[in-house]
């Protein structure tokens, strides 16, 4: 696996990953900063207003890299979970672990804005559409996965029981994304996809395509930051940074 | 085999079970996931009788009037195939306009108008500058549909 003439398989080894992730934070951080304030200013300022929706529409810029976000998030834990399962790897399931409130959050944030937006156009705040209840679906499986670990004291059931229900969670995925078109709802289908050229103006593609790096960097950082955390609570060593006591070892154990 | 390309396979094969049985469970469900019915499910019945659903299509260009009161409107919602008479007495949704989309809620009259007791707008998943917008609507000849999921196509 040494074919950058790096050992890739060293920092998977959380002692090497600790310091590793203290290094990459203030770099993902400046970039989430830069990327959010210029998506931003593009969303904001340099945009068109809408033909039909007026400035309203203004909250795509939040709202679909949100959206997004809580999807890739998910697919990414539910990745870590399934790596970790079958690996017997503990890291794997610390990355899942640092993972989880950074979707729970982009979830709810996807959900507020569409609620914030759903008023002016719609006429209602919330529906029980197909697209709605899924995402509010989502959230709940996030909010799940988060309690069903945190009621476990034993790490290794922790782990396997929230891994399990992770790979479960992720059929939501593609019913959340095709809900659109799969049955009629309130929601409007997708304007931005893979297969077919944006239905949007050049610039409020670019707003919300730079809204959405600059998201997955504030992830990145915000998923070191905690898997840092996670590595500390979790792998408490006696020969870690300082010299221990024999208490302190006897509590870490 | 070593054991982890076994606990894969499993995770794997689990999976698989998984999207089947939920594709099955969708499918079975089908009728109850959708959030309106079409003008034409109208036509042919298939609406759940004596209690209220929801309709949604595109509201009829002209089709819009308002009777004295200011409050009671009534305008037509079409597929394109078939059209319903609403009747919805209270504030319409600031995205309301005639060729754009709707969904009402109500029950459907013996007469064959839909009583509305809420009214949404449905808008599509276009995005443009108002310039762009009226240069789109001289190009296009009338009718031509800008959305495939504005109006649902009759099933």
């Amino acid at each position: 696996m040494s074919f950058t003439g790096i050992n890739w398989f060293k920092y998977s080894s959380p002692q090497a990953f600790h310091p590793l992730a203290g290094r990459m934070i203030p770099w993902f951080s400046a970039a989430a900063l830069v990327l959010i304030g210029v998506g931003l200013y593009i969303g904001f300022f340099v945009a068109p207003t809408d033909f039909q929706q007026g400035d309203a529409y203004r909250i795509i810029f939040v709202h679909v890299p949100a959206a997004w976000m809580s999807m890739f998030l998910y697919v990414i834990m539910a990745a870590w979970a399934g790596l970790g399962l079958g690996l017997n790897a503990r890291p794997s399931f610390m990355m899942a672990q640092a993972i989880a409130p950074t979707g729970a959050m982009f979830t709810f944030l996807a959900l507020l804005t569409g609620s914030m937006w759903g008023k002016p156009t719609w006429g209602a705040w919330w529906v029980w559409d197909a697209r709605l209840t899924s995402e509010l679906i989502l959230l709940f499986q996030y909010i799940g996965i988060i309690l069903l670990r945190a009621s476990i004291d034993d790490l290794r059931r922790a782990d396997r029981a929230s891994a399990v229900f992770a790979l479960v969670g992720v059929v939501n995925v593609p019913i959340i994304y095709f809900s659109v078109r799969w049955w009629n709802t309130l929601h409007q289908g997708a304007s931005v996809s893979m297969t077919a050229s944006p239905k949007m103006a050049a610039t409020m593609v670019t707003a919300m395509l730079v809204m959405t790096l600059g998201f997955w960097m504030y992830s990145i950082a915000v998923t070191l930051a905690r898997m840092r955390c996670v590595i500390v609570e979790r792998e408490r060593q006696p020969a870690w940074g300082k010299n221990a006591s024999i208490q302190e070892v006897a509590e870490a154990r | 085999m070593k054991p982890r390309h076994k606990r894969f396979i499993l995770i794997g094969l689990g999976l698989i079970a998984l999207a089947v049985a939920s594709m099955l469970v969708l499918n079975a469900f089908q009728s109850n996931l959708v959030f309106f019915f079409t003008p034409t499910q109208v036509a042919n019945a298939e609406v759940p009788k004596g209690r209220g659903f929801r309709i949604g299509g595109m509201v009829e260009n002209g089709s819009l009037t308002r009777e004295g009161d200011g409050l009671t409107v009534h305008f037509v919602v079409t597929d394109l195939a078939k059209r319903v008479p609403v009747t919805f007495k209270g504030i319409l949704p600031d995205l309301f306009k005639e060729g754009k989309g709707v969904v009402a809620q109500g029950q459907l009259g013996a007469d064959g108008t839909f009583l509305a007791s809420e009214v949404l707008a449905k808008h599509d998943e276009n995005y443009m500058p108002p310039e762009a917008a009226d240069a789109l609507a001289k190009a296009k000849t009338a009718g031509a549909q800008s959305s495939r999921t504005l109006v649902v196509n009759p099933r």
